[in-house]
């Protein structure tokens, strides 16, 4: 995949983020995952430019780069699949779903499927840890937005759509946009898509229906008795 | 005596774009806040010691002790980081509240600033939830263009600036000392202790870390009172917290109720174990919490409930497994995750989480002794308290208690000469695929 330049535009948004802190360097992972959104992976060119600005070394900031899991030394696909494996999706179903994907896209771990004739985007395939939706398992991320309740068949359907440049929603969530338009919004620059998808997904509202139907409620404020006053007068050392 | 359900921090999650500011406001949102203000900084901290709230990201250090050792005489300034990094396996609590909810954090971090008297907070957000993200840096906007964040905040004269930082893919990063390397630009590994972060954290400056749900249950503490939240709860496990229910359970999801229901209640409301099956083992709190089995079921679920019985209650990240699981795999899997998050610093954690994956595969596959399961046992010995941080000691937890509870399950698999079970009938579609 090719590498577009950093132009000034991106250097610029680069300085833009070491600025949000009140020390530089805390801005190397945004900037990292903006280097990421430019150039498809991380670049020597961006590890440079990272460098640079922060006046620190390069191998300072490949340091960094190589220890978190979301930065890519090769490139990933335009939707990049995560297949959670951690124990409580694996047995659910996800070991299954991440077999059927490698299968299917004839990849392993990690790796970009072919680009056949036809397809306009592109899919890569990873194992990836807990993503934090275990009551919707098994879990399958696309570009870092949830696919909840998968099964092999529904994960192939959606990597088929989008290998074939349909839309595809997250099921919590808006319009998959690339990989490279997720990663800019990691680096701190909204895209417009936060309205979309819903408030909360079904499994998320389990007891808040449940306290619905049977009446259950937070304790009633008023009907608590004001003790803070007299806790006050007894000091605060602790 | 409180509901058994009691709605406060999912209690608009059913609501129309419940994460818009017009949202929130519209049902009493950012209230809270002419509260704290009306009251000094120490009254709010004195307010949420004595809620007797303890900290939701799984340790339960009282919260308000942790706002009061930051030194104020220090005339660095100070820092409020949030802990929005949710990675244990079956935590998955905050990342829905973020969603879904993301302004009583953010009313929660303008509170407990001005409580820590911080000018500057952070919201670290793991990296791999784009649209949690993009919730959060919006009621942050939205917050500001309100009025609710800048300079002289409600004309308090207080002023206060966040700052959304998305991670990049690292479970160390939810270690607080490691969360703070992260934060600085640098790989996350954890820092000695003492200094504590109250005295030098972020930039070596006093620094209070609180998790997502602590922090967004300050709120309703300084707007109800601290009796209020301690009406709900047990003796020494206060308040309301939300219960993860994943796995082989009729109905999953997130449960928002006192500490000490017990899982016996929660599984009534969520329908019981999946159809024509039986619970066999489960997680308190996440795959850091010692394993418990079907005679727990009564354990009340606050802190002190689950550690009598020799577990934690973690992030109340209750992780269900029927009869169909084979606990060697489960437990293979876990440490193969530690193995891979362990941040390489310290040589127990960093050796012993590989030699541990070496173990339980060939027993796994049916291979070795029952030597090997004292040989287990003895290097979780050498990782557990021995480790820089807690990853290591939370590497040993599905280890050493899945040998205490089903040591026969290990030797099943050496007469056996492999796994005994079936993984296809663990799956979420076990029994549904036969069709004509």
């Amino acid at each position: 995949m090719s590498a577009a330049p950093l132009d000034d535009k991106t250097l610029g948004e680069l300085r833009e983020i070491a600025a949000r802190y009140p020390e530089a360097r805390s801005g190397l992972l945004p900037m990292l995952h903006l280097v990421q959104s430019v150039q498809g992976r991380i670049t020597p060119e961006g590890v440079e430019a990272c460098a640079a600005i922060l006046d620190i070394s390069p191998a300072e900031v490949n340091g960094v780069a190589t220890f978190y899991t979301m930065y890519k030394k090769h490139g990933v696909g335009d939707y990049h699949v995560g297949v959670c494996t951690n124990t409580l999706c694996a047995v659910m179903g996800g070991d299954e779903i991440f077999s059927r994907l490698k299968q299917h896209l004839d990849i392993g771990n990690d790796e970009v499927a072919a680009q056949r004739q036809g397809d306009s985007r592109t899919v890569s395939l990873e194992h990836i840890e807990c993503n934090a939706a275990c009551d919707y398992a098994p879990v399958v991320m696309v570009n870092w937005e949830f696919m909840d309740n998968q099964t092999p068949e529904s994960a192939v359907q959606v990597v088929e759509a989008l290998r074939a440049g349909h839309d595809v929603s997250s099921t919590r969530g808006p319009k998959l946009c690339t990989w490279r338009e997720a990663e800019r919004v990691l680096a701190g620059f909204p895209d417009g898509r936060v309205d979309e998808g819903p408030t909360a997904g079904e499994a998320s509202l389990a007891g808040l229906r449940i306290a619905r139907e049977r009446g259950w409620t937070a304790p009633d404020p008023a009907a608590t008795p004001a003790v803070e006053a007299a806790q006050k007068a007894e000091g605060t050392d602790g | 005596m409180a509901d058994t359900l009691t709605p406060v921090l999912t209690d608009t999650w059913d609501a129309e774009q419940g994460w818009k500011l017009a949202t929130y406001a519209a049902r009493g949102g950012y209230a809270a806040l002419d509260t704290a203000f009306a009251m000094s900084p120490d009254d709010v901290i004195t307010a949420v010691k004595d809620s007797g709230l303890r900290g939701r990201g799984g340790a339960g250090f009282p919260t308000g002790m942790k706002w009061s050792f930051i030194p104020q005489d220090n005339p660095k300034p100070k820092y409020l980081v949030v802990n929005a990094d949710e990675s244990e396996p079956g935590t998955c609590k905050d990342i829905p509240l973020m969603m879904g909810n993301p302004h009583v954090l953010v009313e929660g971090v303008i509170i407990s600033s001005y409580a820590i008297r911080a000018n500057k907070a952070f919201i670290y957000i793991r990296g791999e939830v784009v649209q949690v993200i993009r919730r959060v840096q919006a009621a942050v906007a939205e917050a500001y263009a309100a009025g609710h964040l800048g300079k002289d905040i409600h004309g308090s004269g207080y002023d206060l600036d966040v700052v959304v930082h998305a991670g990049a893919g690292a479970y160390i990063c939810g270690e607080e000392t490691a969360l703070l390397e992260g934060l600085e630009g640098r790989r996350g590994q954890p820092r000695l202790r003492p200094p504590f972060p109250a005295v030098a954290g972020l930039y070596a400056s006093p620094t209070v870390i609180n998790n997502v749900e602590s922090i967004a249950s300050v709120p309703a503490i300084v707007q109800n009172g601290a009796a209020w939240f301690a009406s709900m709860g047990t003796e020494k496990s206060k308040g309301h917290g939300i219960f993860s229910l994943s796995g082989h359970v009729q109905k999953p999801g997130q449960y928002e109720a006192p500490l000490g229901i017990t899982l016996r209640e929660l599984l009534d409301l969520a329908g019981g174990i999946r159809e024509g099956h039986q619970l066999k083992f489960w997680t308190p709190g996440g795959s850091s919490t010692p394993l418990l089995t079907a005679e727990h079921l009564d354990v009340p679920l606050d802190f002190e409930g689950v550690g009598g019985v020799g577990s934690m209650l973690g992030t109340r990240a209750l992780q269900l497994f029927d009869e169909t699981v084979c606990v060697v795999r489960a437990v293979l899997r876990w440490t193969e995750f530690y193995k891979h998050e362990s941040c390489g610093k310290c040589t127990p954690c960093r050796e012993g989480t590989w030699w541990l994956v070496q173990a339980l595969t060939r027993l796994e596959n049916g291979e070795g002794t029952e030597a090997d399961l004292d040989q287990l046992l003895d290097q979780c010995d050498n990782i557990l308290g021995r480790s820089f941080c807690a990853l290591g000691d939370g590497a040993t937890s599905p280890v050493s208690s899945s040998i205490q509870h089903f040591r026969d399950e290990y030797l099943a698999h050496l007469e056996h000469g492999g796994c005994p079970f079936d993984p296809a009938k663990s799956t979420a579609w076990a029994g549904q695929e036969v069709t004509a």
